[in-house]
């Protein structure tokens, strides 16, 4: 086999499932951290199933992105072998949760931006990309609706509930923006009928979530950094390095391990 | 017996029964119970923790506190009654002859 190139060098459909896939796949991988560790039995119950749902969107995607990639990659490869440069995942996903407010902050502005993003994505010409859509978009809704219930009970919940999720909420808004970055190779598969123009996502997307936090009496911040991005060009935050060791060790240990 | 007290804001959340329709069911059966803080939430931890592989179509949550129930010191005056009462079954009665269909 070749050493395969750099995931920036792929050819731009490549990388651009390669980033919904990875978007997916990280953000499963952080979810699963909550399996027997989350509140309640089940809150732990229903976060896995949220990753479930998310990896097997993944799978999809990082499968076909090795279709299109052509150089023998499978899904396996693409989530174990890969080094940290080589994820093109936007940075919110990969932030940690440590506090559940965190978590659910984050699944509300993600959640809320694959809703956006897949209900249009149904709508490309590339027929795998509307199909994983298609499937994908009924999970999302649930995972935005389950978000929005716990932002609006943490938030309009105690003082101490209400702070935390504030918090939360500020610790996940400078990661926002990228959600909604749009570069050539994305302008360019617009273009073609295959991508979906981020930054069309924005305006849908304010609108459900200054509606939940209006409920949750919370407030977005005004005046906060914004986290400089580039998840898409590869480059990733402090934590995403461990996120990877601990998710592709067994696979590097062990190659070919099954169960 | 009384209530463990807890701080205020800190108590455990209310018990919850959960009822299950299946697609081929008529009616909700009783799945089992969850913890949950109101309602909305109840149903959907009841989502997640009972419906994950596609066991029903519709899903009914009760406040366990709601509800009233025999008790099992009641149990013979109950239910022994109904015991001799062999004639409450359609099976105690002959079919007369050319009834088809039965």
């Amino acid at each position: 086999m070749t050493v395969p190139v750099s995931t920036l060098e792929l050819a731009p459909s490549a990388q651009y499932a390669l980033r919904l896939g990875d978007d997916a796949l990280v953000f499963a991988q952080r979810l699963g951290e909550w399996s027997a560790k989350a509140p309640e039995l089940e809150e732990d119950v229903a976060l896995t199933n949220l990753a479930l749902d998310l990896l097997g969107q993944a799978r999809a995607l990082l499968t076909y992105a090795g279709t299109l990639e052509g150089a023998g990659r499978d899904e396996d490869a693409l989530a174990f072998l890969r080094d940290e440069r080589d994820w093109v995942n936007v940075q919110l996903v990969e932030q940690p949760g440590g506090d559940f407010a965190d978590t659910i902050a984050r699944q509300l502005f993600f959640s809320a931006y694959q809703f956006e993003l897949y209900g249009r994505l149904v709508d490309s010409v590339d027929e795998t990309l509307a199909a994983v859509a298609a499937k994908a978009i009924k999970e999302v809704a649930y995972h935005r609706d389950h978000a929005a219930q716990w932002v609006i009970r943490l938030g309009d919940g105690t003082a101490d509930s209400h702070a935390r999720m504030q918090a939360g909420i500020e610790r996940m808004w400078p990661y926002v923006a990228e959600l909604f970055d749009s570069d050539e190779l994305e302008r360019d598969l617009v273009g073609q009928g295959i991508a979906v123009p981020s930054a069309e996502l924005r305006e849908p997307w304010q609108r459900f979530v200054d509606d939940v936090l209006a409920e949750a009496t919370l407030s977005l911040p005004e005046r906060l950094w914004t986290a400089p991005g580039g998840g898409r060009r590869g480059i990733h935050t402090e934590s995403f390095g461990y996120l990877l060791a601990e998710m592709q060790h067994l696979h590097r240990s062990h190659p070919g391990a099954r169960w | 017996m009384s209530e463990p007290t807890a701080p205020e804001g800190r108590r455990e959340w209310p018990l919850w029964e959960v009822f299950v329709r299946s697609k081929r069911g008529l009616s909700h059966g009783h799945v089992g119970s969850l913890h949950a803080a109101d309602p909305e939430m109840a149903l959907r931890m009841a989502r997640d923790v009972y419906t994950r592989r596609q066991e029903g179509v519709s899903i009914w949550v009760v406040e366990a506190a709601s509800i009233t129930a025999s008790s099992p010191d009641e149990k013979d005056p109950f239910f022994d009654p109904a015991a001799d009462k062999v004639y409450r079954h359609p099976t105690f009665y002959d079919l007369p002859e050319g009834v088809e269909h039965l």
